[in-house]
C-alpha cells in the first residue's frame, strides 16, 4: 500500500529531528518530586496519602477525581512533604503532592524484569482494569485517560484502533527512540488495546521522515505475528498526528463536528500510550515514567538528550542534567514548536505528558512586526479543518458569536498552520482560540437548557 | 412635445400614486403596536447603549421598564438618579436613589513594583494572556496591561499609562457601565461608590499570595498582614485569602488603614491634603493608649466587664 | 531564569520563512523578464516611465502614510513598488511623464490608501490609475508611437496596437483575415512581439514570470486559467459563427493586456477571490467582460475594465464560496 495522507490543508515545515540518533538516557532522581494533580485531561486526582506518610515507588498517591480522570502513582519512594498548591509551567497554582526522594524502592507488585511478555490476557475487563488502575492517559499531547477511550459508549464498534507514531511536531524525537529501541513492547501494547476494543484492526501510522522506524516496527510486528495489524506509512505533513487527520488519511473517514472519533469507527492511540499500555498490563507497572526530548535550533549535539524521566521531576532539574540552558535560548518550551506551551517557570514539574523542553533561539521563535492582512488565502489553504482563519479573527474582534459558530470556530483543533502560514504574521491563532472557547460555551449552554427543558416536558 | 411632457408627468404621477398605495397599505399590515411610553423612557436615557444595565441597549432597558411593575431590577448607571427619576417618573414609579459609582482599578503593579519575568510575544491581548499563563510577572493576580479595558470602553475614560503600564480611570468620563469591569480576565476593576467629592479608600491589590510570596512579586502587594483590619473602627476592612478588601458602604474615609499599610497597598485618592502618615499613626497610637490606660489602675472584675460589653 | 527575559506567547512558536515583503520581492522578480524585453525595445523612454511611476507611487505612499495618516509607513513592504511596476508596464512608452505621475496620484492615493491601504483597497490600484488616465488623456494613452529601443525586432508592430488597428479595420470594411495578412500577424510573432503598452509586448517573458510565481508557491493558477478559458472559448464560438468579424482564441489571449492582466493584475490577492470557484468565477467574470468590450464595445479591449467590474464582486464572492470544512457536507 502507498503513502496515505489526509485531504484538506496542512503545512510543511523542516522537521529539524536533531536528537533522533540520541538513544533514551535514563535521568537520574532529585532530591525532591512535585507530582502534580492535574495531568491529565478532567477532573484533577484526589490526593489519598497525608503528609508525613512514606510512599513506595508505584505507589497510588492520588484517585480520581471524576469519571473522567486518572490515578496518579507514587514515581519515587520517600516521604511526603507537603500537599499544595506550586506554580505549574505557566505560573498557575496547581495542587502537588511534594515528596522528599528516600532510595528507590519499589512496590513488589511491580515486575521490573526485561522480559517480553506477548501472551495476551483473554479477559477484556481485566486489561481495562489494569489500565485505569496504572493511570495510563494519551501521551501524544492531550493526556486523555486511556481507559475511557477504550471503552467504546454502548451501540458504538470499533472498527479500527490507529496507533500515532506519526511524531509530525518537528523536533520531537521522543516517540522515534521507543519505536527504535521498544518496537515489540509497542506492538504487544497495540495488541492488548486491540483486544480491549474487542478485536478490531490495528494500523501502525509513521510519517516517511522515519525510516528506521517503520522498518523497527515492521519487523516487531512480523515477528510477534498479532492478527490484523499492519504498519501504514503516511506522507510527511503536519498536522498528521492530529487525531481527525490520523482517522482521515488511514480510513478516508472524516469525523464530523462535535463528533468522536468512535463514531466513525475509529480508536487512537499513540505508540507511548501503547508502550505504558504494555507495561500496565502485562507488568503492571504504572504511569510514572515517559521519555522526554531535550533539543533546540542550532544546539550543540552533547546537549540534546532523549531521557527516560520520572513524572514530577521539575524541568529545571531535567535541563540541569542535559547540560544547562543555552546562552541561545529565548524561548523555552514545553513539547513540540507547533502545539507545546512557553515555558514560563522553569520550576515547574514535570508531568505524564511532558514530552520535550525545546530551546528556540530569538530569531526564529519571535512573531515579527503584525502587518496587514493581504488576503494572500494561505492560512485557508494551510486549515487542515478547512476554516477560514483570517474570516474567524475578523469575526471575533467584531465579537460576532454567531457568525463564529457558522463558520466553525468550535470546529478549530488549535494546530497553528494558520499562524505559521501568515506572512503579516496576524496572532490568527491566538483570537481563535479565544472564539472557540466562546462558541463552545454558547453551544454547552444551549445544549443544557435544551436538556432542561425536555426535562421538564416529561415532567 | 407637449405630449411627451404630458405623458411623462401622468406616468410618473401614477406610479407615485401606485407606491404610495403600497407603502400605505405594507405600513397598516405590518404595524407593530407599541406602548408610546417605550419611545418616552428612551428619550430621557442617555443613548449610549452602552449595556451598563445588563439590557442591549438604551431601547430594550426602556422596553423592560415598561413592561416591569417596579424599576429595583433596573438601573441607568450612566445617567444616574437624575436619569432614573423621569424614568420613574414617565411611568408612574418610584425609585430609590443610587450613589453613584466609578471604575476603580485595584492593582499598583507599574513597572517599578512588579519586576517584569518574561517577554510576552503573543497578541495584545489580555484574554489571550489570561488563557495561555499567569503573566508577565511572578503576580499571578494583577494586571495583564494589554489594556482590553481600554478597548472596551465606549466613554474613552480609560487610557494605558506608559509609565507605569496600568490603566487610568479618568473619572470624570466614566460612566460606571462595568463594560471594563467585563472585559478585565483578572477581574482587577472594580465598581466602587464615588465618595463624598470624590474620596476614596481602596486596596490597590487583589494579590491571595501568602505574604512573601506576594511581596516578592511586587512591592505594592497586600500581604495580608491584617494590619488594617485590626486598626480600622467602623468594620470596613476584611482579610480574606491573603488580601484585604474595604467595604465602600462602611468606610468612614479616616484614613487610618492607609497610614498603618506596610507596603502602600491601600490608596486613598481625591482627598484635599496629602496623608500625614505619622499624625495618623501617632492618633491611632493615642487613642489605643487611651483605651488601654483606664484598665491598669481600675479593679479586675471592672475590666471583665468591659470585654463582656465588647464581645456582646 | 532570575535574569533572562524569555519570551512567552501562544503556540505556534515558529514560522514559515514567508513575509508580505518576500511575496512582494518575488511578484518584483516575475516582472522582471517583461520589463527587460520592453527596456530593449523601447528604450530610455521606456526605462524613464519605469523610473518615474515606481518612485511617484514610493514617494507618495510613503508621504502619504507618513504625514497624513501618521501611521507607520507600509512602504517597506514592497508593494508601492510592484504597484509602480504594474502602472507603468500598462502605459505607452512615448506617454509624458507627468501624465505617469497622475496615473501614480490616482493608483496611490485615490484606489489604495484611502480604502486604509495594503489589503483593504477594492479596485487594483495600478488598474485603477490606468483606466483613470485611458479615459482623461485618451490621445496620449493610445500614442503607440515607437520610441527607440536597444535593440530592433524584427517584424516589431509599430503605430497603434493591434486592436486599434483592427478597429479601424473592421470599420472600413475590411474583414479578419485580411486585416491579419496586412500586417503580418503569425503564431510565432505573437508570442514574440505583439505591440501594445509595455509590458504587454512579449508574451513568453510574461509566462516565464508566472511560471516562477506558481513555482514559488505565490500565486494559485486557478484565476488565469479561467479567463483565458472564457476568452478562448467565446472566440472560438464567435469566430466559428462568422470569421470575418470575430478574431481567434490566439489572437485575443496574445494582444491587448489579456495576459498581463490574466497573470498578474487579477490575481492581485486583495482584490481578487480567495476560494477556488470563488476564483474560477472571477476569471470566468473578466473573460466575458473583456471579450464583449472587444467584439462589441467602443473602446479596442477591456481587460483593465474587466477585472474592475469584477473587482467589486470580491466581497460578494468572498461571502458566497468557502472551502470544504472538515467532516462537514
Amino acid at each position: 500500500m502507498g503513502k496515505v495522507t489526509f485531504s484538506i490543508g496542512g503545512v510543511h515545515p523542516h522537521d529539524c529531528k536533531y536528537a533522533r540518533e540520541c538513544a533514551i538516557e535514563e535521568l537520574p532522581l532529585p532530591q525532591t518530586v512535585y507530582v502534580s494533580m492535574a495531568q491529565h485531561l478532567g477532573a484533577p486526582a484526589k490526593p489519598v496519602v497525608a503528609v508525613g506518610d512514606s510512599v513506595k515507588v508505584g505507589q497510588v498517591i492520588a484517585e480520581p477525581g471524576g469519571f473522567i480522570s486518572a490515578f496518579i502513582h507514587s514515581p519515587v519512594s520517600g516521604t511526603v512533604k507537603a500537599i499544595a498548591p506550586r506554580k505549574d509551567l505557566a505560573g498557575n497554582p496547581v495542587m502537588h503532592v511534594e515528596i522528599a526522594v528516600e532510595g528507590d524502592e519499589w512496590d513488589p507488585a511491580i515486575d521490573r524484569s526485561k522480559e517480553l511478555v506477548t501472551a495476551i490476557p483473554d479477559d477484556k475487563a481485566l486489561i481495562l482494569d489494569r489500565i485505569k488502575a496504572c493511570g495510563v492517559v494519551g501521551l501524544g499531547g492531550a493526556t486523555f485517560p486511556t481507559h475511557v477511550k477504550l471503552s467504546p459508549p454502548p451501540g458504538k464498534v470499533a472498527e479500527c484502533l490507529i496507533i500515532n507514531g506519526t511524531e509530525c511536531e518537528p523536533f520531537l524525537t521522543s516517540d522515534y527512540r521507543i519505536m527504535i529501541e521498544r518496537p515489540r513492547e509497542i506492538v504487544v501494547g497495540a495488541a492488548l488495546m486491540q483486544k480491549a476494543l474487542g478485536g478490531c484492526k490495528c494500523v501502525i501510522g509513521i510519517e516517511e521522515n522515519k525510516p528506521e522506524a517503520i522498518a523497527s516496527m515492521r519487523a516487531a510486528v512480523a515477528e510477534l505475528g498479532y492478527a490484523d495489524m499492519r504498519v501504514q506509512v503516511l506522507r510527511k505533513r503536519y498536522p498528521q498526528g492530529g487525531e481527525k487527520q490520523l482517522i482521515d488519511a488511514v480510513m478516508h473517514r472524516q469525523v464530523g463536528s462535535g463528533g468522536l472519533p468512535i463514531d466513525v469507527g475509529a480508536v487512537v492511540q499513540n505508540v507511548g500510550t501503547a508502550l505504558a499500555v504494555y507495561e500496565a498490563v502485562q507488568k503492571n507497572k504504572p504511569l510514572i515514567s515517559n521519555i522526554l526530548t531535550v533539543t533546540g535550533d542550532r544546539i550543540p549535539a552533547n546537549l540534546q538528550h532523549n531521557y527516560l524521566y520520572r513524572i514530577g521531576i521539575p524541568l529545571s532539574f531535567v535541563a540541569e542534567r542535559a547540560g544547562g540552558v543555552p546562552d541561545s535560548a529565548a524561548k523555552i518550551i514545553s513539547g513540540g514548536p507547533m502545539m507545546g506551551k512557553a515555558v514560563s517557570n522553569l520550576d515547574a514539574a514535570t508531568v505524564k505528558g511532558s514530552s520535550a523542553i525545546l530551546y528556540l533561539g530569538e530569531e526564529v521563535t519571535r512573531r515579527g512586526r503584525q502587518t496587514a492582512c493581504i488576503r494572500c488565502g494561505r492560512c485557508a489553504d494551510a486549515c487542515p479543518m478547512g476554516l477560514e482563519p483570517f474570516l474567524l479573527y475578523r469575526l471575533y474582534k467584531a465579537a460576532d458569536l454567531e457568525g463564529l459558530e457558522k463558520n466553525a470556530a468550535q470546529d478549530c483543533i488549535e494546530c497553528g498552520c494558520c499562524l505559521y502560514s501568515c506572512p503579516a504574521r496576524i496572532p490568527l491563532l491566538d483570537h481563535i482560540r479565544q472564539a472557540k472557547g466562546q462558541v463552545m460555551g454558547v453551544i454547552k449552554a444551549r445544549a443544557a437548557a435544551a436538556k432542561a427543558a425536555a426535562e421538564a416536558k416529561k415532567q | 412635445m407637449t405630449q411627451t411632457v404630458i405623458w411623462t408627468v401622468a406616468i410618473l404621477a401614477v406610479l407615485g400614486l401606485l407606491l404610495a398605495l403600497i407603502l400605505f397599505w405594507v405600513a397598516r399590515k405590518f404595524k407593530v403596536d407599541e406602548d408610546p411610553r417605550i419611545d418616552e423612557v428612551e428619550k430621557v436615557m442617555p443613548g449610549a447603549n452602552c449595556g451598563g444595565c445588563g439590557f442591549a441597549g438604551c431601547r430594550a432597558f426602556a422596553d423592560a421598564a415598561v413592561k416591569a411593575a417596579s424599576l429595583d431590577n433596573q438601573y441607568c448607571p450612566v445617567g444616574g438618579d437624575e436619569v432614573m427619576q423621569k424614568v420613574a417618573s414617565i411611568l408612574g414609579l418610584s425609585v430609590a436613589a443610587k450613589a453613584p459609582q466609578v471604575a476603580v482599578v485595584r492593582c499598583n503593579g507599574s513597572c517599578a513594583n512588579r519586576p517584569v519575568v518574561n517577554d510576552w510575544d503573543g497578541a495584545a491581548s489580555c484574554r489571550v494572556k489570561a488563557a495561555l499563563y499567569s503573566g508577565d510577572t511572578l503576580c499571578a493576580f494583577g494586571c495583564l496591561g494589554c489594556g482590553d479595558c481600554v478597548a472596551a470602553c465606549q466613554f474613552g475614560a480609560l487610557t494605558m499609562d506608559p509609565q507605569t503600564g496600568l490603566p487610568v480611570v479618568d473619572e470624570k468620563k466614566c460612566a460606571a457601565c462595568g463594560a471594563c469591569v467585563k472585559a478585565c480576565p483578572k477581574h482587577i476593576i472594580e465598581l466602587r461608590n464615588q465618595g463624598p467629592r470624590g474620596m476614596r479608600e481602596f486596596v490597590s491589590c487583589v494579590n491571595k499570595d501568602k505574604g512573601p510570596a506576594a511581596k516578592k512579586a511586587c512591592a505594592a502587594a497586600c500581604i495580608g498582614c491584617g494590619l488594617c483590619e485590626k486598626t480600622c473602627q467602623h468594620g470596613a476592612v476584611t482579610v480574606a485569602d491573603n488580601v484585604a478588601y474595604i467595604d465602600f458602604t462602611k468606610c468612614k474615609l479616616c484614613r487610618e488603614c492607609e497610614a498603618v499599610c506596610p507596603t502602600g497597598a491601600i490608596h486613598g485618592v481625591n482627598f484635599p491634603k496629602e496623608l500625614d502618615k505619622d499624625a495618623v499613626k501617632k492618633r491611632i497610637a493615642d487613642r489605643k493608649a487611651k483605651a488601654a490606660a483606664p484598665v491598669i489602675p481600675a479593679a479586675e472584675p471592672e475590666s471583665q466587664d468591659k470585654k463582656e460589653v465588647s464581645n456582646g | 531564569m532570575e535574569n533572562k527575559k524569555y519570551i512567552v506567547s501562544p503556540s505556534p512558536h515558529i514560522h514559515a520563512d514567508i513575509s508580505t515583503t518576500s511575496i512582494m520581492r518575488d511578484v518584483i522578480i516575475a516582472l522582471t523578464p517583461a520589463l527587460v524585453v520592453s527596456v530593449l525595445v523601447y528604450g530610455w523612454a521606456e526605462l524613464l516611465v519605469l523610473l518615474v511611476s515606481v518612485a511617484s507611487c514610493v514617494l507618495l505612499e510613503w508621504a502619504v502614510t507618513r504625514w497624513m495618516l501618521k501611521r507607520p509607513s507600509t512602504v517597506g513592504d514592497l508593494s508601492a513598488v510592484v504597484t509602480g511596476l504594474l502602472l507603468a508596464m500598462n502605459l505607452p512608452s512615448a506617454i509624458p511623464l507627468w501624465i505617469v505621475f497622475i496615473g501614480a496620484v490616482v493608483a496611490i492615493c485615490v484606489a489604495k490608501l484611502p480604502f486604509g491601504g495594503i489589503g483593504q483597497n477594492v479596485f487594483n490600484p495600478a488598474i485603477t490609475g490606468r483606466v483613470f488616465l485611458l479615459v482623461s488623456f485618451p490621445a496620449q494613452m493610445t500614442n503607440w508611437a515607437p520610441t527607440r529601443g536597444f535593440i530592433t525586432v524584427p517584424d516589431a508592430v509599430s503605430g497603434a496596437t493591434p486592436l486599434s488597428a483592427l478597429k479601424e479595420a473592421l470599420k472600413s470594411g475590411d474583414t479578419i483575415p485580411q486585416f491579419l495578412d496586412a500586417h503580418g500577424y503569425t503564431l510565432s510573432s505573437m508570442f514574440w512581439d505583439i505591440g501594445a503598452s509595455a509590458g504587454e509586448i512579449s508574451a513568453t517573458a510574461l509566462l516565464l514570470g508566472f511560471i516562477y510565481l506558481l513555482i514559488r508557491r505565490v500565486v494559485k493558477p486557478w484565476i488565469p486559467l479561467s479567463i483565458l478559458g472564457t476568452i478562448a472559448l467565446v472566440s472560438l464560438i464567435f469566430q466559428a459563427v462568422n470569421p470575418d468579424l470575430y478574431t481567434g482564441p490566439i489572437f485575443n489571449i496574445m494582444t491587448g493586456g489579456t495576459l498581463l492582466g490574466a497573470l498578474f493584475m487579477a490575481t492581485d490577492y486583495v482584490t481578487s477571490p480567495m476560494s477556488v470557484w470563488g476564483g474560477v468565477i472571477f476569471g470566468v467574470g473578466i473573460g466575458l467582460i473583456d471579450m464583449m468590450i472587444r467584439y462589441f464595445g467602443a473602446y479596442p479591449e477591456g481587460m483593465s475594465f474587466s477585472i474592475l467590474l469584477m473587482n467589486c464582486t470580491v466581497p460578494l464572492l468572498n461571502m458566497w464560496f468557502h472551502q470544504k470544512k472538515y467532516g462537514r457536507a
